[in-house]
């Protein structure tokens, strides 16, 4: 289960990424369990797998729209399907691979992995209880999802 | 992979010829946007460590950005096997890994410097500057 300071890592790394990266604060909601299922996810969704001490996954779930005005502010001008997967897998990785600031070392990050296309549903993850940390980011609506037992 | 094609010297002024590994191919086209100095001159790009190593033997880079977390080879190892053929190359760091054992490792192995991602253009050139002045 995670503690509440592990929590305020996430929400950290996160501002910390909009503010950088796109140059643009992000608002985050209060971040809630999921009591039942698993939570819903966006057009794209970048997936970190997590080992070592802790285990678990986090993910990155933004709508493309999102995405496509983030590719903006970065400078960049492809805005192709893959442009926007290499994007939610970045995110994923730099607000995990910051978390070992305070989780240390032994908090293992894998390389991202994406879900996108119709309807994509995050993998059921038996034992671990899912926390959803709400983005807002100019009108767009975005997700980290932080599962880790 | 990708080969740049193209001569580093230019005169009196002394050049430095540049490759970029990163698994993320936005991060490859930030750092090569992004860095500002006259006298670097990209060579080529690499998407793990086992291409970087192929590209390093082939185009003999002087400056390397090096990202850690990638498919095949990390960057660590890439460091490593780097540094063995080329003690004087200049490698700078470029992670999301926070945590200091981490970068502790990474000088270790031969690595120059350490930037953390999320980073601003100005911390990319000052990072740079670093390696290079």
């Amino acid at each position: 289960m995670i503690q509440e300071q592990e929590l305020k890592t996430f929400v950290e790394g996160t501002t910390n990424y909009f503010e950088v990266a796109a140059q643009q604060p992000a608002s985050i909601g209060s971040p809630y369990l999921v009591t039942e299922g698993q939570p819903s996810v966006h057009d794209y969704t970048g997936m970190i797998s997590i080992t070592g001490k802790r285990e678990g996954v986090v993910y990155f779930t933004a709508p493309k729209a999102m995405l496509t005005v983030l590719l903006m502010k970065m400078q960049e001008s492809d805005f192709s399907h893959e442009t926007m997967r290499d994007l939610v897998g970045e995110v994923a990785n730099t607000i995990s691979g910051n978390a070992r600031k305070d989780f240390g070392r032994d908090f293992v990050i894998s390389v991202p992995s994406v879900l996108a296309g119709e309807k994509p549903e995050i993998p059921n993850t038996p034992g671990m209880r899912s926390f959803v940390i709400p983005i807002n980011w100019r009108s767009h609506s975005a997700k980290l999802i932080v599962a880790l037992k | 992979m990708n080969a740049v094609n193209g001569n580093a010297t230019n005169g009196a002024r002394r050049s430095y010829k540049l490759m970029i590994v990163d698994d993320s191919n936005i991060m490859r086209r930030r750092i090569e946007r992004s860095q500002q100095f006259e006298e670097i001159q990209l060579v080529g790009t690499a998407s793990n460590g086992l291409e970087a190593i192929e590209l390093f033997k082939k185009m003999d880079p002087d400056v390397i950005t090096m990202d850690l977390t990638m498919p095949q080879m990390d960057g660590i190892e890439c460091i490593e096997n780097i540094v063995r053929i080329k003690p004087a190359v200049r490698i700078l760091v470029i992670s999301a890994l926070a945590d200091k054992a981490t970068a502790v490792e990474a000088m270790e192995k031969g690595a120059n410097g350490f930037l953390n991602k999320p980073f601003t253009d100005r911390q990319l050139n000052e990072a740079i500057a670093e390696l290079i002045r």
